[in-house]
């Protein structure tokens, strides 16, 4: 079986070389990841597992820094450092600020 | 598991496809390559994966394929090579 992330060998469309300028809130995961690691709370390898444990479709979806994200929120939960309902309450609580709707 | 393995030893990858993290892709395991670098005992990622210590460290050797061993239908010169680094115990020598 072949985790969705092991591509080497499979065919491929064209490859965008173009440069990209991280946007903030990559910036802002790249830092946090980089702080729960200084609190010993992630290994580089515990988040590449997190992120190869994502749905096939998930995992194809979205982008890298999301993938990022969501193998960090898993990983949080899992340790108890933070709970499902706090994460989907700010989630909530933000988009409400952004007058988003909930869901 | 092979241990102590050296520059120049034949070996295979494991063949296997186990669960969790590791850093063997699928297009390399069941091929045979050559030894060409130990870079000595580290840190095993399959059990750092699970936020553990690494422990016990696990040899990496660096390792050279054929192209044309690792592709059947690769068309380039005999002469290509890949080379990347394994763990210890996914490989056997021949």
């Amino acid at each position: 079986m072949r985790g969705s992330h092991d591509l080497g060998g499979l065919p491929a469309g064209p490859i965008d070389l173009e440069p990209h300028d991280m946007t903030f809130w990559e910036k802002q995961i790249d830092a946090m990841n980089t702080l729960l690691a200084q609190k010993g709370l992630r290994k580089t390898d515990e988040n590449r597992r997190y992120v190869e444990m994502l749905s096939h479709d998930a995992y194809n979806t979205l982008s890298y820094y999301e993938r990022w994200t969501a193998s960090l929120a898993r990983q949080m939960v899992d340790k108890g450092v933070l709970t499902q309902d706090e994460i989907d309450a700010k989630i909530a609580e933000i988009r409400s600020r952004l007058g988003q709707d909930a869901g | 598991m092979a241990q102590g393995l050296e520059p120049g030893d034949r070996v295979r990858v494991r063949e296997d496809f186990p669960q969790g993290h590791v850093r063997t892709p699928v297009y390399v395991r069941g091929k045979e390559g050559v030894i060409t670098r130990d870079f000595g005992p580290q840190p095993n990622p399959e059990v750092l994966a699970l936020g553990r210590d690494g422990l016990p460290k696990k040899t990496l050797y660096e390792v050279r394929f054929k192209q044309s061993e690792l592709w059947p239908d690769y068309n380039g010169p005999e002469t290509d090579t890949l080379l990347i680094d394994i763990y210890e115990h996914w490989l056997s020598r021949i």
